[in-house]
Parts: structure tokens; C-alpha cells; sequence
């Protein structure tokens, strides 16, 4: 019986996507192998990013040791993003919680010049997220996208419910759109089709929703390896696009993370590696030590 | 790569229906054997190479290994598919833990007390750890033993024994072989003098390599020499290299076929990472990438409790969600006046409703409605949480009963159904959007309870 080890060779390709302007730019996907699968043949010329979370107001619950890292700077939010920096973030994510009719209902107008000014702070590309209420995000997402015309933000979540009207804002003013379905690859799908009918696909990335360890996380996992095998292995190109896995607020607010720090930071970093090794491409993480921790598991050599 | 009924039955004698095996004809035979429904040895005509050579094509892929005995016993392999979309992962790897015959007598026993009593009930299971390693390191082959005897007498926990000295190895093997303990590590340099060891007394080994390829022709030679309750350790060296190993091995078993490598795998965070927590990272994505058994160096109840349920979590059967029963619960102890919450229920989305409750002290209804186990808003998704069934669930399950008022409360991430909801209920209660997450709801609570008391 002879061996011969499987290297496979696949044809599908994830598209790249860039998100940022100029030497703020940062290119995510574009692999044609499975995640670290270094061992078969192609490549993977854009290694998994991390992103950490800063959100538009003062988090009110928080455990302390999650606020720790930022308590200086934590009412800020652009000297927040700032303090990022020193943790080697790839890109910043901010979300605009205030904004959220059942939060503060904040107006559209104040988090699009919040969202300015954080980008024009830093010197890595910005995220930034609505509060997830469909119709508000309209107006929020929108007018975040004309206030930021042409600094290429990765903006969302873009939904089924009103991905023309984001998504027109999103492309009329040279952004990058995030593309949210709930935890479903036929709706996942679904929605990059309508969306890449008035949307170029090179610029959509896809939010399948990350779930926290212990709380679905398996969902998120099976759903994220399947996306991703079906666009490299069958080379679908409508789970083509990079995948986004915002995890740390969902792991943050498990109450196992916030008894303790050891176990907060492996709850967020046992998730976060799965979520990679399923095949995200970017995470956006809420403790600074959770990212270190997890570049250095998967630098080790 | 099961094999299929059609080539079996030209292996059978086709005698006709002599029936003998139970079965009307031969390919029935070979049918029900292919499906696993039947044994070889019920055919009394095959000769004896014939029914080796079935049995070894019949077995499963990835060969069951036990290590321990009577309910601690812990069983791995026989898995069947690569990724878990594709069916499930059955067997969950054993978590053990290391203790050197270098650490002294008290940390030593502090690590017999973790296996017994770091255990963690889990929406209705134990987790736990549920293996020990013990590692000749002291170079005093009596410290070892001792150690051993110790272990043996004080738990009744499965064992795993690391010796790079054969002598040092079977004379601890000898002291609990009636555990079934795995002998580790059986290498290129001595399994030739291990093998009339080893089946003296059989129990598992656990052989290591430089590489995949070089547990081959070591597999090869314990199998002839009739060991086959093995275990592999590729020797990778950091989680790059576990990945390609595992993903290898994994491969090689299931979708070439492969025997030489159709054996379950240990690995060594333990030996891997030198940060506690980089250990118990490194042992997640083992978790993931298909480890059958993984030894920790050590671990406390805030580092265990992640690992547990990473552990559950990749190993629950993706075709059955986890379930609660559709009713109303209550939280506290709800009077006429108290809140009516209304959820889905999938376990963890009612869990994280009913801790959130519980965290804002406020006693409250919560109705669970029957959703096939989706979370809100994918349930919603699949029509399985519309007004309309919601409207009808709220109506038959007896809340109406319960409280005064009519005010109900809906997760603020399927506000829509508010308008179809309340039609369903005849405009006889009023929906309340609640919070989009359950996080919100130790704010939100208080002030609705307040309302429907005063
Ligand atoms: S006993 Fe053997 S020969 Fe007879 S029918 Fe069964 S398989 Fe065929």
C-alpha cells in the first residue's frame, strides 16, 4: 500500500477585497486554499486581520477587566481608536451602540461625524457597524457613508431588509459593504445575489453572524468552514467574498467572560480560533490580550 | 470509504439461498454487512482468508480505541466524516492532564484533585476532564513507580504513561494494565524489542513519529504483530504543523482509505506552548482539527471550563439542535403582575434570556416557544417564529391564566412581527418591543415591572 500525502489544488478564489484609502489600505481574502492549509497548493497572500471594537459611547457593562485595557480613554472614542495602535491592530472597529432606538436613539448626523473623526485619527482602515436596527441603519449607515465620501470604510451590517438603500449610499460614496444574514447559507447567499445586482462583489464582505462559545459558537463554525469550502472547493461565486467574524462583543457578554479574566479571554480567544480556523478572514476582538495571545498561537514556529 | 454490498457478494460463495446466515440470499447478506447490520462470521462457508480479508474491509476507517476501563473508560476514533456539516464528529477526545514524576507530593496531589473534582454542569450535562498522563522525567525509575501506584490506587481515572525507557514503561504498564492505560511513545528506534512486550499484556500504544510518513511502516508492523489498539502523534511541533499532520492523517483515513493511518491521534499542548493560556488555545484548535486525545501540563476550573465546552460545543450533532420544551417557565416567583417575555427555544438563546432575568431581579414569565431550536431571529427567518405562531402559542399555553395583564414582551430583533402578533391575539394584548439583545434587558426590565404593579 503506498502513500501519498493529499495535497489538493483548488479553483476557487476569494476575491480581495481593500478596505481603506491609500497607505491605509488593507487587503483582505483572496486565498485559494483553505485556512492555513499551507500544505496544499496555491496561497493565501493575505493572512487572517484583527480588528479590536470601540463603540460611540461609554459601555455600561462591561467587566472591569475588559475595561482595563482602555480605562483611561474609554468615555473617548477617538482617543480610544488611538490607544488601539499600541495593540497592532490591523483595522478599527467602531460601533455606533448609541445610535439604537432602544439605546439612546442617538442621531444619524453626530455618529457620521464620530465616525470622521475616529477614521481621520487613525492611521489603519475603520470598521464601522449601525446598531443592527434595520430602519435606523438606513439613515445612520447612509449618512456615515456621505460624511466619509471616498475614505473607503468597511461599513454595516448591510441586511436583506435594506441593503438597497445602504447599499446605494455605501457604493455611491466608494465604501466597502458588509453583508449580514442570520446564521444561513441559502439567506447568506440569497443576499449576496440581490446585493451584487447593485453592488460590485469585490467589495462586499460577509457577516454570517459569530456566536460565542458555549452559545452557538458550533453554528457559526460549521456555517463559516461550509461558506468558505463551497467557494474555494466548488468555486461558488456567491460565498466568494471574505468573511467577517465580529465575535468579541458576543463573548463579552456571556457571563463566563465577565466572572473572570482568564476565562473571559479564552472564552473570546477559543472562539476567535475557531472562527479563524473555519475560515474567517478578519475578526474583530474586544480585548487587546485576547488578539496577542492568538497571533502568537498561530505564529508559533 | 465504505465498501459497497456489490463487491462484497463476489466475495461470498454464492451458494445459492442456503439461508444458513440468516439471510434469504447471499447479496441480502452483502447488503446487511455493508450497511454494518451483520457480522462475517454468520456466512459458515467462508474460508478463513476470505473472512480476514472481509473483516479487515468491513471495519471501520478509523479504528475505536479505549483507553481506561469501566465507566471511565474513554472511547475514540470511529469517526466518519472530515467536517462536521457533513454528519457529526461521534467520539469526543479525551482532555487529559500531565503529572511528572518531578513535581513533589503536594502538587502532585492537587492535580488528583482536579480530575476528580473539576466538573461543570453544563445545560444538562457534567463536563470534566477525563484522562491523567503520567511522565517519567525524574530519571528514578522507583519515583515513577510510585507515582504510578499512586495514581492507580487513589483514582479510578483512564491512564496514559510516557516513558522514553521501555523497562520503565512495561513495569508501569504492569502495575495498572488492568486500566487499559496507553503506552506512549512506541518510536522507529524500539519497536522491535516493545512488540513481545506489548503483547504480553495488550493494552493501547501511542506511537510517535518525525512525520505522518514515518507512523506508516510502524502501524504496519504493529498491526501484523496483531496490536491494533494504537494511537498516532505525528510529532508537530506548533500549530501550523498540527494542522497539516492532522489534516493529513484525517485524509489519509477517510477519503483514500488508507489503513496504515486509520487510527485515532494524541497530541501534546502540553509540550507545545509554554503560556498557560497559549496551552489551552493550542488544545481548542486540537479540539477542531480532530485531536482523539489532548494532555494539558495543567489547569485550573477558569481554563477547564472553556476547554469543556469547546469540547461539547464541536461535538454536538449539528443535525439535532439543542432544545428546550415549548411552555411557559417561570423565573423567581412571578405573581399576576409580573413581565411576560416571550422567546424561542433554542437552549442557549432561552439560557441567555433567563440568566438575563434572573441577573435584573425580576420575576417574570418566560414563554418558550417551539422553533425547531432556531435562535430568534434565524427561527424568524425560517417562518418558525411569525406572529401568527407566536399568537397561537401564546394563546394555548395557558399564561393567559396566569397574569392580569396583557401586555407581552417580543426580542427587539423581530420587532416586525408586532403588527401580526397582535392581530393574532385578537388585539386583546399588547406587544412590547424588548431589546434587541438579552444584555438589555437588566435595564428594560425594571421599569416594565414597575408599570404593570403600579
Ligand atoms: S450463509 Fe453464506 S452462502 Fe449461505 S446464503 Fe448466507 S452468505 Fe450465502
Amino acid at each position: 500500500m503506498d502513500y501519498k500525502a493529499p495535497v489538493e489544488a483548488y479553483t476557487g478564489v476569494v476575491r480581495e477585497v481593500t478596505i481603506g484609502k491609500g497607505n491605509k489600505s488593507l487587503k483582505i481574502g483572496g486565498e485559494n486554499i483553505l485556512p492555513l492549509h499551507f500544505f496544499d497548493q496555491g496561497s493565501n497572500p493575505n493572512p487572517v486581520k484583527f480588528a479590536l471594537e470601540i463603540l460611540d459611547m461609554k459601555p455600561e457593562d462591561w467587566p472591569e477587566h475588559a475595561v482595563e485595557p482602555f480605562k483611561d480613554v474609554i468615555s473617548d472614542p477617538v482617543s480610544w481608536a488611538k490607544k488601539c495602535r499600541g495593540f497592532a491592530v490591523d483595522a478599527v472597529s467602531l460601533f455606533l451602540m448609541s445610535t439604537d432606538p432602544a439605546v439612546k436613539n442617538a442621531p444619524a448626523d453626530k455618529a457620521a461625524a464620530l465616525a470622521r473623526e475616529v477614521a481621520e485619527a487613525i492611521d489603519v482602515p475603520l470598521i464601522v457597524y449601525g446598531s443592527g436596527d434595520e430602519k435606523k441603519d438606513v439613515e445612520v449607515l447612509s449618512k456615515v457613508a456621505e460624511v466619509c465620501d471616498g475614505m473607503n470604510l468597511l461599513i454595516g451590517p448591510v441586511l436583506k431588509e435594506n441593503y438597497e438603500a445602504v447599499g446605494k449610499a455605501i457604493l455611491d460614496h466608494g465604501h466597502t459593504a458588509i453583508a449580514q444574514s442570520p446564521l444561513d447559507i441559502n439567506l447568506l447567499k440569497e443576499l449576496n445575489v440581490k446585493l451584487s445586482k447593485i453592488f460590485p462583489p469585490d467589495r462586499i464582505v460577509i457577516d454570517p453572524l459569530s456566536s460565542a462559545l458555549g452559545y452557538g459558537m458550533e453554528y457559526s463554525f460549521s456555517l463559516i468552514e461550509r461558506v468558505k469550502q463551497i467557494g474555494v472547493i466548488t468555486k461558488d461565486s456567491m460565498t466568494m467574498m471574505p468573511i467577517i467574524a465580529n465575535l468579541g462583543g458576543e463573548c463579552w457578554k456571556t457571563k463566563q467572560a465577565k466572572e473572570n479574566k482568564k476565562q473571559g479571554l479564552l472564552w473570546e480567544g477559543m472562539t476567535a480560533l475557531s472562527l479563524l480556523l473555519a475560515g474567517a478572514n478578519i475578526l474583530v476582538l474586544r480585548h487587546p490580550e485576547t488578539l496577542k495571545l492568538i497571533k502568537e498561537t498561530i505564529e508559533a514556529r | 470509504m465504505p465498501i459497497a454490498g456489490s463487491e462484497i457478494v463476489k466475495m461470498l460463495p454464492g451458494k445459492k439461498p442456503c439461508k444458513d446466515c440468516g439471510f434469504p440470499t447471499c447479496f441480502a447478506f452483502a447488503m446487511k454487512l455493508a450497511s454494518g447490520g451483520a457480522t462475517v462470521d454468520k456466512c459458515p462457508y467462508l474460508s478463513e482468508e476470505v473472512k480476514a480479508k472481509l473483516v479487515d474491509l468491513l471495519a471501520p476507517p478509523i479504528k475505536l480505541v479505549t483507553v481506561g476501563s469501566g465507566e471511565n473508560a474513554v472511547k475514540v476514533g470511529n469517526e466518519e466524516v472530515i467536517y462536521r456539516h457533513e454528519k457529526t464528529f461521534v467520539h469526543s477526545p479525551g482532555i487529559a492532564l500531565l503529572i511528572s514524576d518531578k513535581e513533589d507530593g503536594a502538587e502532585v496531589e492537587e492535580k488528583i484533585k482536579k480530575i476528580k473534582e473539576l466538573q461543570f454542569p453544563w445545560v444538562g450535562v457534567n463536563l470534566k476532564a477525563n484522562l491523567l498522563t503520567l511522565h517519567f522525567a525524574s530519571g528514578d525509575k522507583n519515583k515513577f513507580l510510585a507515582l504510578v501506584k499512586k495514581v492507580y490506587n487513589s483514582t479510578d481515572a483512564g491512564i496514559i504513561l510516557i516513558s522514553e525507557d521501555l523497562d520503565v514503561l512495561f513495569a508501569a504498564r504492569d502495575i495498572c494494565a488492568d486500566r487499559h492505560p496507553l503506552l506512549y511513545p512506541i518510536t522507529k528506534g524500539d519497536i522491535d524489542k516493545a512488540i513481545p512486550r506489548i503483547k504480553e499484556n495488550l493494552t493501547p500504544v501511542g506511537l510517535r513519529g518525525e512525520s505522518v510518513e514515518q507512523l506508516i511502516p510502524l502501524t504496519i508492523k504493529l498491526k501484523e504483530a496483531g496490536i491494533e489498539e494504537l494511537v498516532l502523534d505525528p510529532g508537530s511541533k506548533n500549530l501550523l504543523e498540527a494542522i497539516r499532520d492532522q489534516t493529513s492523517i484525517r485524509k489519509a483515513a477517510l477519503k483514500q482509505g488508507f489503513r496504515p493511518l486509520g487510527y485515532p491521534t494524541i497530541a501534546f499542548p502540553a509540550f507545545m506552548a509554554k503560556d498557560g493560556l497559549k496551552e489551552m488555545l493550542v488544545g481548542s484548535a486540537f479540539i477542531n482539527k480532530w485531536a482523539s486525545i489532548i494532555v494539558f501540563s495543567d489547569f485550573d476550573k477558569y481554563s477547564l471550563l472553556p476547554l469543556l465546552v469547546q469540547r461539547l460545543n464541536i461535538y454536538t450533532d449539528p443535525r439535532f439542535p439543542m432544545a428546550v420544551e415549548e411552555k411557559y417557565y417561570e423565573v423567581g416567583e412571578p405573581d399576576e403582575s409580573s413581565p411576560v417575555l416571550v422567546t424561542s427555544n433554542w437552549a442557549l438563546t432561552y439560557f441567555l434570556v433567563s440568566s438575563a432575568v434572573e441577573a435584573a431581579k425580576v420575576p417574570a414569565y418566560i414563554c418558550v416557544k417551539d422553533a425547531e431550536g432556531l435562535g430568534v431571529l434565524t427561527a424568524w427567518a425560517a417562518g418558525k417564529f411569525s406572529g401568527d405562531s407566536v399568537g397561537t402559542f401564546i394563546k394555548k399555553c395557558g399564561i393567559e391564566n396566569k397574569v392580569k395583564h396583557r401586555k407581552l414582551v417580543i426580542p427587539g430583533k423581530v420587532a416586525r412581527i408586532k403588527g401580526e402578533l397582535e392581530d393574532a391575539l385578537n388585539l386583546k394584548w399588547e406587544v412590547i418591543i424588548g431589546p434587541r439583545e438579552t444584555t438589555g434587558i437588566g435595564a428594560f426590565l425594571p421599569g416594565l415591572a414597575k408599570q404593570l404593579k403600579g
